[in-house]
């Protein structure tokens, strides 16, 4: 995916090979198999992260959208400011006011003087 | 029946107002906060149930045979017609509502849950393509961002999802509070007691109760994960993980979720507060780190 999103042109299935081999030898080298390669395009596919032009032999694939864009998306949920509620994740630290923030501040300054 | 439908109704109406008021208010909860959240459960199903049967009992009233055939009397009537001598409108009005009310809390609660699922499972992708996995800390994922966030996600394969900022914010004992809080919430299956009662405030929207209880349950399943974890930290470790984060988010919220790093806090706090005198920290948030000092 990273391969994907840093390429600027749609790359083959082939071409992500070579590339992700080329990757794979400068941290101890290893074989990637064609058929990985495909199965993982695929499952990506599915998800709505990659798209697959079918015009042309070989498929071409590219990312749907930026690593930035990705980010983003996650962190509206994380933070919950996502226009849908339905993520209720279990944040650690749900949201604060600037307010009691301000006040946690205080408390700090003050146990570390104490 | 007209009686018993009456006593129903006044029981219904208690745990839909009085004694929800009552608990939010309490300050028990705060103490034993597993307690307080069985009986949240318990006030909102029996509530639901309370309500139904009280219009399912007033509704049967006229009918004396047991109940199927006094079902099977009304299905034949309302097909058919004529309806039995003493069933006038009120009464199919009421079993009518007992119907809708049913329907519409479980179906609301069945979609509630279908499309957390679904987003739930979106959100996994996205963490898979954004984290790496944080070596000797199995079901631990670490995401490249300055906000300095934490979170479970519950499912087949629970992750906990740590980011970068609060790595650096946090020192390592901190850091292990913030685990073990956040496995208790995957290890009590705290995001289906959640689901229930979104699902019970988005089916009935205009119903502050509904509102003010997913708040609470929201407030006492931290409360609950802080006390497990507590088992395993020191208290003072946790609450000062909690404000650390906190007072940090109030910058991370309304900073631009792309911009890298977080507005510079301001170091001084409030001039009036003196230095030893330690503000009352409001909100959910100064609940839960009272109560961590506090004991």
């Amino acid at each position: 995916m990273d391969l994907l999103w840093d390429a600027a042109t749609p790359l083959t299935a082939n071409e992500l090979r070579a590339a992700l081999e080329a990757g794979g030898a400068a941290a101890g080298g290893r074989d990637v198999a064609a058929t990985t390669v495909l199965t993982v395009l695929s499952r990506l596919e599915t998800k709505g992260f990659v798209d697959r032009t079918r015009e042309s032999r070989p498929h071409l694939y590219t990312a749907v959208s930026g690593r930035a864009e990705h980010t983003a998306e996650l962190m509206h949920e994380v933070l919950g400011t996502a226009s849908d509620r339905d993520a209720a994740l279990a944040r650690f630290v749900g949201q604060v006011s600037p307010e009691e923030a301000e006040m946690l501040r205080t408390l700090l300054a003050s146990r570390d003087q104490a | 029946m007209y009686a018993a439908a009456a006593v129903l109704a006044l029981i219904a109406v208690a745990l839909a107002w009085p004694v929800p008021i009552a608990l939010a208010r309490a300050s028990w909860p705060s103490r034993t906060p597993g307690r307080a959240l069985a009986l949240w459960q318990l006030i909102a199903l029996a509530g639901g149930t309370s309500m139904i049967g009280a219009l399912l009992l007033f509704g049967f009233a006229p009918f004396v045979g047991s109940g199927a055939a006094d079902a099977g009397l009304l299905l034949s009537g309302l097909i058919s017609g004529p309806l039995p001598t003493g069933v006038g409108a009120v009464h199919i009005v009421a079993l009518g509502a007992a119907v809708l009310l049913g329907a519409h809390l479980l179906l609301n609660l069945g979609t509630t849950a279908v499309r957390a699922e679904r987003s739930r499972r979106r959100h996994h992708a996205l963490v898979e393509l954004l984290s790496s996995p944080v070596p000797g800390r199995p079901g631990t994922r670490m995401l490249d961002h300055a906000a300095p966030v934490a979170y479970c996600l519950p499912g087949m394969h629970t992750v906990t999802v740590l980011s970068e900022g609060l790595v650096e914010l946090l020192d390592r004992d901190q850091l292990d509070a913030v685990l073990a809080h956040e496995r208790t919430h995957l290890r009590q299956h705290h995001h289906l007691v959640l689901l229930a009662f979104t699902a019970w405030n988005s089916a009935l929207p205009w119903f502050p109760i509904a509102n003010r209880a997913e708040r609470a349950v929201a407030l006492l399943v931290e409360m609950l994960a802080d006390d497990t974890a507590r088992r395993e930290v020191d208290a003072a470790t946790l609450a000062t993980a909690i404000a650390l984060v906190g007072s940090a988010w109030g910058d991370v919220a309304h900073a631009d979720v792309l911009g890298a790093a977080p507005r510079q806090v301001s170091a001084t706090g409030p001039a009036s507060a003196g230095p030893q005198a330690s503000p009352p920290v409001t909100g959910a948030i100064g609940a839960r780190i009272s109560r961590l000092l506090a004991a």
